[in-house]
């Protein structure tokens, strides 16, 4: 969008030729955006625009399978969403779940970060090592996560009974308090080095001039840290927290795959899964996912509405 | 000024406490999947508190095990892994195909409506992947794509060109234009210098972003877990493993040389493409 203004006027004589081409840009841009436009519609756009016509309707799947998608309507859906409280208990467990992540991955990149600002011998190669588990196949990893703290044979608990004194081995992943903890945990493990990877990106950029300055004036490494770099780290920080947030209220691989959503670790998305395949209830579901997505877009909207700047377009 | 001697040397210690503390969170998980995988599960259960595996103890059942089809008594993830590349590399092949031109139109040509397809690419990842589930699930079924690979690689291709448009497109503008303007001149077209100049100039972005697409792709649970689970010859490598581990039948420490197997090629890529992923990745974010 910037191109637009800042571009110098064309003289008059090759004006024309220039609106012959960019009604060939246009041609062209069209034609080259079409592929993926109609596909993102497809398997994007109209379900989602879908299922908001299933929230509304009376549906299971054999009355699917006779009448395809027009059924009667209904507000039925909604008002066992809002009645049910395992509604709530989920959506309670699910803020709970994306504040304590992404607050968490985010500080623990924040530290690491700093602690790799200075160059060290093998600085890169142990940055690298660093992003393992964001890249890394996320049922590969629940399931070494499974095995280490399985209560009989996982090396956690065997440490802890036999090192650490502890009186019996914790079901880390099948107990009420402990189970969402320690998702929780997971999670910080797994997306800190999203957080990493975008604040080191930043700190690289950052002008060197004003915490020279700083240093030379004599002030502490915290205060340069929190007068100094901390703010102009804030707009990544931001970005992260929104980013971090969205996507971990959506999260479903790694609670189902760690707990199944037992042990109070059932998140939204992970009831909205067991309402669609364990009660085949497609209604309900498609009305509590719709209900999620709107908490979402609410979310956002206040965020952009007061809290992004306008250099955040981009 | 004692104050800031002190500071620089708790910070200055405190900094490689943290980097020894950060490297073994990060690498302990994949050294126990590897050490495991060689451990017949006996072993395991005699001695749990083992970190590593006494030689004569080191087994390669464990991988025979795993891979032999299921006809011969193994877990057939030879199979699973096949499934997973077949549609990881379709899925990487087919969304670069779709991507680059699109990332081309929205990085240079001034089209009528590309602020709108700019927004509707982004709005993909506001949407919880759960709410699309639901009726592609049912109308995959009706179409009779559900239980097929081809459904999952077009469900993967709209989740991952939203990403590759991303990555391109930054990629695309550090392009000079004064290069096109040439070829321009010249009298070519917009798909032709695309195809002759620009992509030629953004081949390492093309790598990496379908690099990091086949990752996408490989990886991926929930849609392979919604649409195949039913049918075991087009399980993924990851559907395979979950399924199997949610299972008593099959020996942990087979499971985790499949866990091995699954997380092998990622690794090797990531290795190949560290470096132009996490640029492609942060691109914008140095901006502030």
């Amino acid at each position: 969008m910037t191109q637009l203004s800042t571009r110098v006027p064309a003289p008059i004589a090759s004006r024309r030729r220039a609106s012959a081409l960019s009604r060939r840009d246009n041609r062209a841009g069209l034609g080259m955006v079409l592929p993926t436009t109609i596909i993102i519609l497809a398997v994007v756009i109209v379900p989602v625009i879908w299922n908001l016509i299933l929230a509304f309707e009376r549906t299971d799947f054999t009355t699917i399978a006779a009448r395809g998608i027009l059924n009667p309507l209904t507000l039925e859906n909604f008002a066992s969403v809002f009645t049910d409280p395992g509604f709530w208990t989920s959506l309670g467990t699910t803020v709970v779940y994306s504040i304590f992540s992404t607050a968490g991955s985010i500080a623990v990149g924040l530290v690491a970060a700093l602690a790799f600002r200075k160059p060290f011998r093998g600085r890169g190669f142990v940055r690298s090592l660093m992003l393992l588990p964001y890249v890394a196949p996320v049922v590969a990893v629940t399931f070494v996560w499974q095995i280490m703290l399985n209560p009989q044979f996982g090396i956690v608990n065997t440490l802890g009974t036999g090192v650490f004194g502890w009186q019996h081995p914790i079901d880390f992943l099948g107990k009420s308090p402990y189970a969402l903890a320690t998702v929780i945990f997971f999670e910080i493990w797994r997306y800190f080095p999203f957080a990493f990877l975008f604040i080191t990106a930043r700190l690289v950029a950052l002008p060197g001039d004003v915490e020279e300055a700083a240093l030379v004036d004599g002030v502490t490494p915290w205060q340069n840290f929190r007068h100094v770099v901390l703010p102009q780290l804030l707009p990544v920080i931001s970005l992260l927290s929104v980013l971090r947030l969205i996507m971990t209220f959506n999260k479903f691989d790694d609670v189902y795959l760690l707990t199944g959503g037992g042990a109070g670790t059932e998140v939204s998305a992970v009831r909205v899964y067991d309402l669609l395949l364990g009660s085949f209830d497609i209604g309900g579901a498609a009305a509590n996912a719709f209900v999620l997505s709107a908490i979402l877009g609410v979310f956002l909207f206040i965020y952009v509405k007061f809290f992004a700047s306008k250099g955040d377009e981009d | 000024m004692s104050r800031i001697v002190v500071q620089k040397r708790t910070f200055g210690v405190l900094r490689w406490v943290i980097i020894v503390v950060l490297i073994v969170a990060t690498v302990f998980p994949f050294y126990y999947m590897l050490e495991l995988s060689f451990v017949p599960i006996e072993l395991l259960l005699l001695h749990p508190e083992r970190l590593w595996v006494p030689l004569q103890n080191l087994t390669l059942d464990t991988y025979v095990n795993v891979v032999k089809p299921a006809e011969d008594g193994g877990q057939g993830f030879a199979h699973f892994m096949l499934n997973s590349a077949i549609v990881a590399i379709a899925t990487a092949a087919i969304t670069l195909l779709v991507a680059v031109p699109g990332s081309y139109a929205i990085a240079r040509l001034k089209f009528f409506g590309r602020r709108q397809v700019s927004a509707l690419f982004l709005a993909v990842y506001l949407f919880p992947v759960i709410i699309i589930a639901i009726p592609l699930f049912v109308g995959f079924s009706a179409l009779g794509i559900r239980e097929s690979l081809v459904g999952l690689v077009l469900v993967y291709i709209a989740q991952t060109i939203p990403v590759s448009i991303h990555m391109l497109r930054s990629y695309l503008k550090s392009i000079p234009e004064s290069i096109e303007e040439a070829a321009m001149v010249d009298g070519a077209g917009r798909l032709r210098i695309l195809w002759k100049i620009v992509v030629p100039l953004a081949m390492p972005s093309i790598v990496s972003t379908g690099l990091y697409v086949f990752m996408i792709a490989w990886n991926e649970f929930l849609f392979a877990l919604l649409f195949l689970t039913a049918n075991r010859d087009l399980w993924t490598v990851s559907l395979g493993l979950s399924q199997l581990s949610n299972g008593i039948e099959v020996s942990k420490t087979v499971l985790m040389a499949g866990s091995v197997l699954l997380t092998i090629p990622i690794i090797v890529l990531y290795s190949l493409a560290e470096r132009s992923l996490t640029e492609g990745l942060t691109s914008g974010a140095d901006k502030g």
